[in-house]
């Protein structure tokens, strides 16, 4: 079958689709070109922006008829290039999906579409004393669909989970055009648990047009303890010592110096600057739990030799704490031309091996890196420091960055702990993941969309390795 | 403590070359759910014992035919739990059971459930393949989430072999209160009233007219949180600890559970209107889980929940040679039909226990 033309599908689009919201001229599709990941880039062939389910829905059937490649996108924040056009495919914006369609104060639950930014579901729930618990730092702009997409998790999933602990059902498009509905209105669903295998299956199993979200209590108090180390080796160990002490913090996060350095002078939240190692540990429940557990944390941190320990006095203060922790990208961007922000995972107790053999490689490659580090949970962000402008140094970058996911599966964690594999991480797909594994989650691939057209090429390494690599060198450099 | 995966693997090979199926059992608690079992036996009881336990790390690796009764040993030592509160159902239960039929206790909707806690698994799949997905961190999303798409598929997908979880630990205190309240509506009503409060609630369960609620966390939480509750809703009676109704519940030792009349298991919104006032109910998890007994059709059951997207599956005794699972739109029977083809091509594995057509 011949595929159509640009212009030939997007006049089939335009039928049903108001004509303004079918792109197909080259400087109209070019903020569509990449997600956060901007070192990956390629032009799509269309991009389309439906407003109905039913739109959504024939645009699928269209692009299944034709194997066409079909690139959901939401706000395009995503830091593994999952939301990267394919150069023969459409790009299905869900921007226009923005609507928040019910919350059930009563039930602890919002239904909504899939283009509703994650901070605004908080917001809206807020009048009723409920909020929407994972936070990833980007949640002023990413959005819900986009974040059961990922599995997105954020500072507060220590205690209250990732996005499948939180979503409840979901509505689907597959890539035949059907709508299904997945999960339901109670806690748990007969069969299998199909919602699993969505959450975080980075769009290559289907199309999200809805999403019912469960809503937490907001706590009575919320209160942060930050404490500054003279040695990673000291803060990694009091952070073990809260979890046996049997205490869940809300939020539990490191910092090394760099990544002070650089945060305290974007956000002046008071981060003592001369420290290795800093902890911000957030504790949250009702007054006289938070009180309790407050204690027993800066008892804790005074025990493993902090230098200086500051608690917030009023949610203000709380606030102003979080900042700098949730500005540290930004920040980091300041003190240079480029960086790359890293995703793995590592049990907790091998966090001071990594970051010294980190150091090393820093070392080898000539490249700063630091170190922002969800301490609760053992996944780590390096953000190498670089300037793309200097000939290589992207092509090293990289090459770092996968040899600290290599690290971290070979301390027993993992290749990407919230950000998801999309192009970035393909490579070592195949350092998790044996051939048989790999095989596995094709076959479960080929069971939604048999003939491949869902966001192909990321996700997955397939059997074609060195044409892949090939075209990824050919996008990353474009 | 021992492993026998080769031997399992082995098993699996041979029964695909001889054309011939397997029923997966674990240590048999949970023989009575879902369809009448068929297949050759196909024991992993023997596939056991604690892998490996680190506390400070929040994470138990154990193999799937570990009894939850050893693993919640080594975790008391420790002072943490598994918080999901399986089931041993009068018996002796496996992890790996407890995972493949996603059964959890009465804190689910606070405590997580079996499927929310699992980390990672190593799965022999239709293929013979020993597999390993997740791994033993909390964040992990490289790949589709295979570890936790076993909660709840009853072997159909593959045998669970070994099962990486996270564990929680122990809450410094427990206390319930136990309120008369003869309605089911009103309850349900308060119920989902007590789950709005940030109080740190843990269970919420209404039988015969009493109504219980327990807490658990640090001390003064649970305290304040049971001096909130009175203050709202009159007297109560207080129970400290580790209450004997919790446990009963949990292992449905309940007289309400007794005798061989069908069990009817409802998974709804917890704001769901009470139905069938008349009927004999118990009502967990909120509002969210409901349980009937007697009999009925099931279609009729189902009738009644339609309307608020909720499920009944006939969960014990009456005929289990029926579909006693939800039954799905045509297009998820479809999606069904090609995982479980991508996990076990040729039907190997426990074939028609979840659903005839499976």
């Amino acid at each position: 079958m011949t595929k159509p033309t640009p212009h030939e599908l997007a006049a089939m689009f335009s039928e049903f689709i108001d004509p303004e919201y079918v792109i197909v001229d080259k400087e109209t599709l070019s903020p569509y070109e990449c997600d956060g990941l901007s070192m990956y880039c390629q032009q799509p062939m269309l991009v389309v922006l439906p407003e109905t389910v039913e739109q959504v829905q024939q645009v699928m059937r269209i692009c299944h008829h034709h194997e066409v490649p079909v690139v959901a996108r939401g706000a395009g924040t995503g830091l593994s290039a999952g939301a990267m056009p394919h150069s023969e495919g459409v790009v299905l914006s869900l921007a226009k999906f923005k609507n928040i369609l019910e919350i059930d104060p009563v039930a602890r639950t919002a239904r909504v579409q899939p283009g509703v930014r994650n901070l605004l579901i908080s917001e809206e729930s807020a009048q009723y004393g409920l909020y929407y618990a994972p936070d990833p730092s980007s949640q002023i702009a990413c959005t819900i669909g986009g974040n059961v997409a990922e599995n997105s998790g954020g500072v507060h999933c220590l205690k209250y989970g990732l996005t499948v602990h939180n979503v409840l059902k979901v509505e689907m498009i597959t890539v035949e055009g059907e709508k299904v509905t997945i999960g339901s209105d109670g806690l748990d669903s007969a069969g299998f648990d199909l919602l699993a295998l969505i959450t975080g299956s980075e769009g290559l199993l289907g199309v999200l047009t809805e999403v019912t979200v469960k809503l937490l209590p907001t706590p009575e108090k919320a209160q942060v303890v930050m404490a500054a180390f003279d040695s990673i080796q000291n803060a990694g160990n009091a952070v073990g010592a809260i979890i046996s002490h049997g205490i869940i913090p809300a939020g539990l996060e490191m910092m090394d110096r760099y990544a002070i350095q650089a945060a305290e002078d974007f956000c002046k939240a008071g981060y003592p600057k001369d420290a290795k190692a800093l902890l911000l540990c957030e504790l949250d429940g009702s007054v006289a739990e938070v009180e309790e557990h407050t204690k027993e944390v800066e008892s804790i941190f005074k025990n493993f030799d902090a230098t200086s320990i500051r608690v917030s006095r009023d949610e203000a203060e709380r606030v102003l704490l979080w900042k700098g922790r949730k500005s540290a990208f930004p920040a980091v961007g300041r003190i240079s031309p480029d960086y790359y922000c890293m995703d793995g995972t590592i049990p907790r107790g091998q966090l001071a091996y990594v970051l010294e053999e980190m150091e090393k490689m820093s070392e080898h490659y000539g490249l700063r890196v630091a170190n922002v580090f969800h301490a609760g949970d053992g996944n780590l962000h390096p953000l190498i420091l670089f300037d793309a402008n200097v000939p290589g140094e992207f092509e090293k970058t990289e090459e770092f960055g996968g040899k600290i996911l290599e690290l971290c599966v070979e301390v027993g964690g993992c290749i990407t702990g919230e950000h998801g594999v999309g192009i970035e991480k393909i490579r070592q797909m195949e350092i998790q993941f044996n051939q048989q594994e790999l095989a596995q989650f094709h076959s479960i691939k080929d069971a939604f969309d048999p003939k491949g057209t869902l966001n192909p090429g990321k996700g997955i390494p397939v059997l074609k390795r060195c044409q892949e690599y090939r075209s990824l060198d050919h996008a990353a450099h474009a | 403590m021992s492993d026998i995966s080769q031997q399992l693997i082995e098993q699996v090979n041979s029964a695909r070359s001889d054309g011939r199926k397997l029923n997966i059992i674990g240590r048999g608690s949970k023989s009575f759910y879902g369809r009448t079992a068929t297949g050759d036996h196909f024991n992993v009881a023997e596939h056991n014992g604690i892998v490996n336990y680190h506390p400070a790390e929040l994470v138990l690796t154990a193999r799937a035919g570990t009894s939850i009764a050893e693993l919640e040993a080594a975790l008391d030592k420790e002072g943490q739990m598994l918080s999901f509160e399986p089931s041993n159902f009068g018996s002796e239960a496996s992890i790996g059971g407890t995972l493949a039929c996603n059964l959890s206790g009465p804190s689910r909707p606070w405590g997580s459930s079996v499927r929310d806690m699992v980390l990672g698994l190593r799965l022999i799949n239709g293929r013979g393949e020993h597999l390993r997905f997740g791994g033993q961190v909390m964040k992990n999303v490289a790949g589709y989430d295979v570890a936790r798409v076993q909660a709840g598929a009853m072997g159909c997908l593959g045998a669970i072999t070994e099962i990486s979880l996270k564990v929680l630990p122990k809450p410094a205190a427990v206390a319930t209160a136990v309120l008369p309240l003869d309605s089911a509506h009103e309850a349900i009503a308060v119920m989902n009233d007590f789950s709005r409060d940030p109080a740190p609630m843990m269970g919420a369960c209404w039988l015969e007219g009493q109504l219980y609620i327990r807490y658990s966390g640090a001390g003064n939480a649970v305290d304040s949180a049971i001096n909130r509750l009175i203050q709202q809703y009159g007297e109560a009676n207080v129970l400290s600890g580790d209450v004997t109704f919790w446990r009963e519940l949990r292992e449905q030792s309940l007289a309400f559970f007794a005798g061989d009349r069908p069990l009817w298991r409802f998974s709804v919104a917890s704001t769901l209107n009470h139905f069938m006032p008349e009927a004999d109910w118990l009502i967990d998890w909120g509002g969210a889980q409901r349980w009937l007994r007697g009999d009925f059709k099931q279609e009729e059951l189902q009738w009644q929940v339609e309307s608020g997207n909720g499920q009944v599956s006939l969960f014990r005794h009456g005929n289990r040679d029926g579909e006693v699972f939800f039954e799905h739109s045509e297009a998820i029977k479809t999606l069904h039909h090609r995982l479980k083809a991508s996990f076990d091509p040729d039907f190997v594995f426990n074939p028609g226990r979840l659903y005839r057509w499976l």
